[in-house]
């Protein structure tokens, strides 16, 4: 029997205004414990929440930018189950009215375009932390308690771990550019859950879910889906059932394993907080932050191909953060090709960061630097391989191309009779090698013009050292 | 005589004129409380050094800019916080809990110069409405020590009522600061939803709570609640609504009034001294120039099972934060964290708190959410279009307090009608969110009655000025309980 693969995510973004959801304590993240924290985020008898309105901003931003309705009228909920990450054993959430409902995203896969329906956005509080000691006692943190989060929840559109892992690709795209949302998932500003369900082709009926946790990274998200079909599978194949429960990926043996089963539905006895009045939101409000919101992802991926020439591929791989996109559309504006700037971040640019495991900014290159560097190799000024030897410079310690070129006096050797002298003397230098090259052996000419390169530190022009080196044999 | 039995605008002239220090006012309610207290039993701490050393900063501040509770002692209801002094809400669950923050209303009131005594006995969480309730000890009625003095802010009423401070803050979830006021012959209000902060205050049922004054008379509750009301970035349910200036409602003249009676308010379960107490206090009102006309609340008769849904509701959700873990209560030699859970729950809550948690949880719960919150939260709605419809028509609504006056001590209401009947006064006036004021209209057996005047939507200055009106008609005001007499 064939089935078919069914997942749908539940996504927390945690955003980050300067100040909890409903306290005034800074939300950043990285403080020592419950060093941010205000008697509030202690559910403090007598302490009241009071809405923080850039959080809203935040939702409807966020909302907004993923193709969703943003509510006219919504509110916020208590949400009951009693943990000591939870200080009033309830949870602030929305429950009947999100802040935005009914959006997608469009996704690529194999080429394949696709929209990937979102349920709903809401917003909430996120929860303190436990640290589990060896000694039977579990330290509480409570920094974390009230950091504004939207949970992002999809419909079960996804019909593949490869899907998962687009959308949540794009996902983090759209998010970043907003700017609501540092979306890293090794600080927890993202993290994600997946249900995960089998059906026989054909069948129109839902199979049972499990739900994967600890999902840590978006390989993990796409090998964990996989790992869970393939087991999910065998039971069905074997004629076993699949039990409603919760999982855990476990990054080490590759499997998921089981946390617990689920007996009938939590029960959250929901209820609206009487502590927040509910919250309109009216058109100027919905305009002000609709304003907000930067070109997107997919916007500019159209614009460089159309407007830019560059290929899809190169469009999408710029515009998977706005950090590389931004610094490539300030890189064209300085006056660069924009597919050698693209060739240039796409390949050097990246390879450093991935080699040193660092982002744009942590660098010293900027794009007024790398334009510069493109310049130079375009107008002729140096070659390619020089240029390595710039933009390492360029990228470590910062700079102008020009001024770098001129200090180490790295200026292309282009002028030909300079460049015939030199050349003269390398042949005098290697009689066997034009012996070798007038015997039919081509590679004796590559040996010559590194030669010539060689003693010119790689400053003379290609190009000519190979048009005046044939020249210059065949005069002997 | 106790300088405790004074108006805020006599101590006021003797505070100006130098007859007395504030240090002075604030040893005569130590000197009543100690003299007193020991039967009412209606503080449950005191803060004599603090009181003392803040009377004497007061009295050498300047002379100029004083206001009209300057130097005045208060004492403040044990669910409402006050930075380093104890407040329980009179449960064990609380009995240690010594606040780092002070409540919006008890910043205002020390901000206005008021000088705090003490913190007051309660029903535990304010769900009752005797006091018994309390985990630490059950306040009497000064008017005879045998009597409950009403609920939950029994010990808010009863100090006041004997002379032991001129002031209490209360609150009134569903009644129990007009119940209390009622049964010990003070004036009690409760405040428009939004009026006063709440922050501070530890919830009971969030949408109904409010903070309201208790005191002798009219004038003086007018003045207090001018120094605790407005707007609070604290907390979101307080209004942005103009606080008018209280004591200028207080004219005297309530010519041309419209009074409504629901005969709701005079019909079954009420007692009939009761019921004569109060068509004898509509005939003074009448007799001011006010008209009087019959009018019927017909949704008031599901006041009851739809306060009980919504309050036990949300107290099921305010009290899950008692867990043991971070404050208050943590049952000893606890295994493991459901151990601590159960056990500190089951031993820091008393027998109605731990009641009313299970009615709310069941009614929230999955199976029963629609049928009793969701349903309840619409009666809501029809109760609060009754009372709109009336004031079309009306300036307020009179009618009694309680159904009985104050009921021994041990005694169980066992007539259905009467405690309906109570529901149907109090509750209502909380899910409606409107403003209700208790004045001393009467006395049968000893025991005083309470007229209660509704009003609109932050129409608090209507009900001052009736309530004033009617006071200065007659004479309750000035009787005072016979336990106060002879000291000093």
């Amino acid at each position: 029997m064939n089935f078919e693969t069914i997942v749908g995510l539940e996504v927390h973004v945690e955003l980050k205004t300067d100040t909890k959801i409903f306290s005034p304590s800074p939300s950043h993240y990285g403080a020592e414990p419950n060093m941010n924290i205000h008697v509030k985020d202690l559910a403090y008898p007598g302490t009241l929440p009071t809405l923080n309105k850039r959080a809203v901003d935040f939702g409807m931003k966020a909302s907004m930018a993923l193709n969703c309705e943003v509510a006219d009228v919504m509110n916020f909920d208590r949400k009951h189950y009693f943990y000591p990450d939870n200080p009033a054993a309830y949870q602030i959430s929305q429950d009947k009215r999100p802040v935005g409902q009914h959006g997608w995203i469009e996704i690529e896969v194999e080429g394949k375009k696709k929209k990937i329906r979102i349920e709903r956005v809401h917003l909430e509080e996120d929860a303190g932390k436990l640290t589990h000691s060896d000694n039977g006692y579990s330290l509480v943190d409570l920094n974390r308690q009230g950091t504004p989060l939207i949970e992002i929840v999809t419909e079960a559109d996804i019909r593949s771990p490869e899907e998962a892992y687009a959308f949540l690709e794009k996902l983090k795209a759209i998010i970043q550019y907003t700017g609501v949302s540092d979306v890293r998932m090794e600080e927890g500003s993202l993290r994600c859950d997946a249900n995960i369900s089998l059906r026989p082709l054909g069948q129109e009926e839902f199979g049972t879910k499990t739900e994967l946790k600890n999902l840590n990274s978006f390989n993990f998200v796409r090998r964990g889906i996989a790992n869970e079909v393939e087991r999910q599978e065998k039971i069905l194949l074997s004629g076993g059932k699949i039990q409603q429960e919760t999982r855990r990926y476990d990054e080490a043996t590759g499997q998921t394993v089981l946390m617990r089963v689920k007996g009938s539905a939590n029960d959250y006895r929901f209820i609206n907080d009487p502590d927040l009045p509910e919250i309109h939101i009216d058109q100027e409000w919905k305009d002000r932050v609709r304003a907000e919101i930067p070109e997107l992802p997919d916007a500019r991926k159209a614009r460089y191909v159309q407007e830019l020439d560059l290929p899809e591929y190169d469009a999408h791989v710029l515009t998977l953060t706005k950090e590389m996109s931004d610094f490539f559309d300030a890189t064209v504006a300085a006056g660069a090709d924009a597919k050698l700037a693209s060739n240039w971040l796409m390949g050097e640019v990246s390879a450093y960061l991935n080699a040193e495991q660092k982002e744009l900014h942590g660098t010293a290159l900027t794009p007024d630097g790398l334009s510069s560097m493109i310049k130079l190799v375009a107008d002729g000024t140096i070659s390619s391989k020089i240029a390595k030897k710039v933009f390492k410079e360029l990228i470590e310690t910062g700079g102008n191309a020009a001024d770098i070129v001129k200090e180490k006096g790295l200026v292309q050797i282009s002028d030909e009779g300079t460049l015939r002298a030199i050349v003269t003397e390398v042949l005098d230098a290697n009689e066997q090698s034009i012996e070798d090259f007038k015997n039919g052996k081509d590679r004796a000419v590559g040996f010559l013009v590194g030669q010539v390169m060689k003693a010119t530190k790689g400053q003379a022009n290609p190009p000519m050292v190979n048009k005046i080196l044939l020249e210059e044999i065949k005069k002997r | 005589m106790t300088l405790m039995k004074k108006t805020a605008a006599e101590l006021q002239a003797l505070l100006h004129n130098g007859e007395v220090s504030v240090k002075e006012v604030t040893e005569d309610s130590f000197k009543q409380i100690a003299a007193l207290d020991g039967q009412v039993k209606a503080f449950l701490a005191l803060t004599e050094e603090e009181a003392l050393a803040k009377a004497e900063s007061l009295d050498n501040a300047p002379k100029e800019g004083r206001g009209p509770l300057f130097g005045l002692p208060i004492g403040i209801k044990d669910n409402i916080v006050t930075k380093g002094t104890t407040t329980t809400s009179a449960s064990k669950m609380l009995e240690n809990f010594v606040p780092v923050y002070d409540a919006t209303a008890v910043e205002k009131v020390n901000e206005a110069g008021m000088v705090s005594v003490g913190k007051l006995n309660m029903d535990e969480f304010a769900m009752g409405s005797t006091t018994e309730r309390s985990a630490f000890q059950t306040t009497h009625n000064p008017w005879n020590l045998d009597c409950v003095p009403g609920g939950s802010s029994g010990g808010s009423a009863a100090a006041v009522a004997a002379g032991e401070v001129p002031f209490s803050l209360g609150t009134d979830t569903g009644g129990s600061v007009r119940q209390p006021a009622a049964f010990c012959g003070v004036v009690g209000m409760k405040p428009t939803y939004g009026r006063v902060s709440r922050n501070g205050l530890i919830a009971f049922a969030s949408s109904l709570d409010q903070i309201g004054p208790i005191t002798r008379t009219v004038e003086d509750n007018a003045l207090l609640l001018n120094a605790i009301s407005g707007v609070d970035h604290r907390d979101s349910s307080s209004s942005p609504q103009q606080v008018p200036d209280f004591k200028t409602a207080l004219t005297g003249d309530i010519k041309g009034l419209r009074i409504a009676v629901p005969k709701e308010y005079l019909g079954e379960g009420i007692a009939e001294d009761v019921k004569d107490k109060v068509r004898a206090s509509l005939k003074v009102l009448e007799s001011l120039g006010a008209s009087i006309g019959e009018v019927t609340l017909p949704h008031s008769k599901y006041a009851s099972p739809t306060y009980y849904a919504i309050a036990t509701a949300e107290a099921s959700s305010n009290l899950a934060r008692f867990d043991g873990i971070r404050y208050g209560y943590r049952a000893e030699g606890a295994k493991n964290l459901d151990e601590i859970y159960l056990r500190s729950r089951a031993e820091g809550f008393g027998t109605e708190v731990k009641k009313r948690i299970l009615y709310g949880t069941y009614a929230l719960s999955a199976d029963h959410h629609e049928e009793l919150y969701v349903k309840a939260m619409k009666v809501r709605t029809l109760i609060s279009q009754d009372f709109a419809s009336v004031f079309d028509n009306y300036d307020v609504i009179v009618g009694p307090t309680s159904a009985t006056t104050a009921y021994e001590i041990g005694g169980v209401v066992e007539n259905q009608l009467t405690l309906y009947a109570n529901d149907i006064l109090t509750v209502s006036v909380n899910l409606a969110g409107i403003p209700a004021i208790s004045i001393p209209c009467g006395f049968s057996k000893g025991l005083p009655v309470g007229l209660q005047i509704i009003g609109k939507h932050f129409d608090e200055a209507t009900l001052y000025r009736v309530a004033h009106a009617f006071e200065q008609a007659t004479d309750f005001h000035k009787r005072t309980p016979s336990i106060g007499e002879g000291t000093n």
